[in-house]
């Protein structure tokens, strides 16, 4: 896009950096400061995720020009992204419903925490090395992983069963 | 044969055809990246106490490494832009080649990420987390990849041949679109934990 001044891409560089420090920062302070419920939600959702957004349109006005592109760009991806919410609101208010009538729940999500619990080996860390040194074979678990198998607490299968 | 001539403009919209071409690649792009974003917001919201333990395996310091080179790369793309509005070509084949291998850092750090988590059994199939995690960061990497040979491409066939000066904005473009995709995989898949 000749004939325009470009922005000092140095400057919005140096913001995205900032940026992104805090939102790595954020959850971390949480984890740190064992904050929990409302307060840990609000600070991780607005460190990681509010802080996504405004990078976003930070490398979208400045590096991509969109501020002083023509409209019908904007109108594209507007579009695109408007189509993309219908989808989303659209399949959200089924998926995010668990119960109804002939409906089998065939996943725990207890028993589920505790299958992802048992994979780590409580080797939780944030910074790289996750994994114990206890290892297992990507084989076993292929079976192990299968979340959406049947053979997940069928007492509550026939419990669902017995409701309806 | 000579270098053939061809349209670059469209007088409806005034935006040149090339770059219009990359305005609509990047809307399907947010379609195909956002539907796999949004599958994992659903599926975070209905089994979060499970994900949250699998996403406690995922590398962050890899993770904000792979955030620094795209970001990078992307003040670099930008500059190779500026560069090519000067018809500069050493300038723009510099920063170009400086982008290409910042995408090659982030691929390295990828393939060792992808290496350690499948030696420590967390592969494709072992849960519909890692699922969703090699998928997106998969799909995420092929694009890197496929901007880093566009962009030899362009260094290579144009720029150094002093013509089609006009496809470096439009690379960038799409590398910065790449980029977005990162700003948004990051927290999901190593922050949220």
């Amino acid at each position: 896009m000749a004939g325009h001044k470009h922005p000092s891409y140095l400057k919005i560089y140096f913001i995205l950096l900032a940026l992104f420090v805090v939102s790595v920062a954020g959850p971390e302070i949480a984890e740190k400061l064992g904050l929990e419920g409302l307060s840990r939600t609000v600070l991780v959702l607005s460190t990681a995720f509010g802080i996504a957004i405004w990078k976003a349109y930070l490398v979208c006005a400045y590096f991509m020009h969109l501020k002083v592109e023509k409209i019908y760009a904007p109108y594209i991806l507007l579009a695109c992204l408007s189509l993309l919410l219908v989808f989303f609101f659209g399949t959200a208010t089924d998926a995010m419903f668990s119960n109804g009538h002939n409906w089998v729940k065939s996943y725990s999500e207890e028993a589920a925490k505790e299958e992802a619990q048992s994979r780590s080996h409580g080797g939780h860390d944030d910074h790289g090395d996750g994994h114990s040194d206890g290892d297992h074979d990507g084989e076993d678990h292929h079976d192990e992983g299968d979340h959406d198998g049947d053979d997940h607490n069928k007492e509550e299968d026939k419990d669902s069963h017995e409701a309806h | 044969m000579a270098h053939q001539i061809i349209a670059t403009s469209r007088s409806r919209t005034g935006i040149p055809t090339g770059r219009l071409a990359v305005w609509w690649v990047i809307g399907s792009e947010i379609l195909i990246f956002g539907g796999l974003i949004g599958s994992y917001l659903l599926n975070r919201f209905n089994h979060g106490p499970s994900w949250s333990v699998e996403a406690a395996n995922t590398n962050t310091f890899i993770g904000a490494c792979n955030t620094f080179w795209l970001l990078t790369s992307s003040l670099f793309v930008v500059f190779a832009h500026a560069a090519s509005e000067k018809r500069d070509a050493k300038k723009t084949r510099m920063w170009i080649w400086l982008t290409i291998m910042l995408g090659g850092f982030f691929m390295g750090f990828k393939t060792y990420e992808y290496t350690t988590e499948i030696q420590h059994g967390f592969t494709l199939f072992t849960s519909n987390f890692w699922s969703f995690y090699y998928v997106a960061t998969g799909l995420h990497g092929f694009h890197v990849v496929c901007g880093m040979v566009i962009m030899g491409i362009i260094a290579e066939n144009d720029i150094k041949h002093g013509r089609n000066w006009h496809r470096v904005e439009n690379i960038g473009l799409y590398w910065h679109f790449v980029d977005i995709i990162w700003i948004f995989l990051f927290p999901l898949m190593y922050i949220a934990k």
